[in-house]
């Protein structure tokens, strides 16, 4: 499976197209990193526990469009783009999309 | 008696560990984007190499949480009131967005160059629905090709 952000892949040609795949995870943080996070807000600086948290749901978002491209048969996805809302306090929406396409 | 000490040590305290962290923190930026200066990331859609052949192409991405200290969010507030420049904030925002393209970068590993770079930001945390910004993330994706030599 070959993942770009761009309109083709390179080297390739596509021969049919799929239309539009996506994938979209919803998560929230346990308590005790929330606990954690609020502390390091004082002095300021990276949270690497949201970091963490929000980098697997991302491939979790990727891993669920990528399985429905391959229940349509494609070998590749173009063009995927990624957005990010918070749905509710506490909680935030990767959503991953993009074309499903067949290069040969 | 105890809420008068309370609120000077929060501030006192996120000055100074809040300043240690991120001059530490613009170090290991500065040395880290000159070991990638190799890899160039760009914005456009695809490069011309007339003669070399595109090996592979893959999606790359990385991302960074920061969040701001005490003193900033209260210098931040102040400047609400007279408006301009929120200096704090711009050194905040400039730390994610270099720090992701860094570990963008990492992920691609020995590619030769990395097209139509996209960088995003958004609010997270308790604060995200309200006006004040406790942190922020910054992620950068690109397509990652690797050239014949």
């Amino acid at each position: 499976m070959i993942i770009t952000n761009i309109e083709t892949v390179p080297g390739k040609t596509i021969v049919e197209h799929f239309g539009l795949v996506s994938g979209s995870t919803i998560r929230a943080k346990h308590v005790g990193r929330d606990l954690m996070a609020g502390l390091k807000n004082l002095v300021g600086g990276e949270l690497k526990g949201y970091t963490q948290l929000l980098h697997e749901s991302r491939q979790q978002a990727l891993e669920r469009m990528i399985e429905q491209a391959r229940q349509l048969g494609a070998n590749a996805v173009v063009n995927v783009r990624f957005s990010t809302s918070s749905v509710a306090q506490g909680a935030a929406e990767l959503y991953a999309y993009g074309t499903a396409v067949h290069v040969k | 008696m105890n809420n008068f000490l309370f609120f000077p040590t929060l501030i006192a305290m996120g000055y100074v560990v809040g300043t240690l962290v991120e001059k530490r923190h613009y170090r290991s930026i500065h040395e880290r984007e000159k070991k990638f200066l190799y890899l160039p990331a760009v914005t456009m859609k695809t490069v011309t190499h007339p003669d070399q052949k595109v090996m592979s192409a893959e999606l790359v991405c990385g991302s960074a949480v920061i969040s701001i200290d005490y003193f900033k969010r209260l210098l931040a507030s102040l400047r609400n009131i007279f408006g301009g420049t929120v200096k704090s904030y711009e050194s905040l925002i400039d730390r994610a967005r270099r720090e992701a393209l860094i570990r963008m970068k990492e992920m691609a590993g020995d590619s030769t160059v990395i097209v139509n770079v996209r960088i995003e930001t958004s609010t997270i945390g308790r604060n995200a629905n309200k006006k004040g910004v406790g942190c922020l993330e910054a992620m950068a994706y690109g397509t990652a090709l690797t050239l014949e030599k």
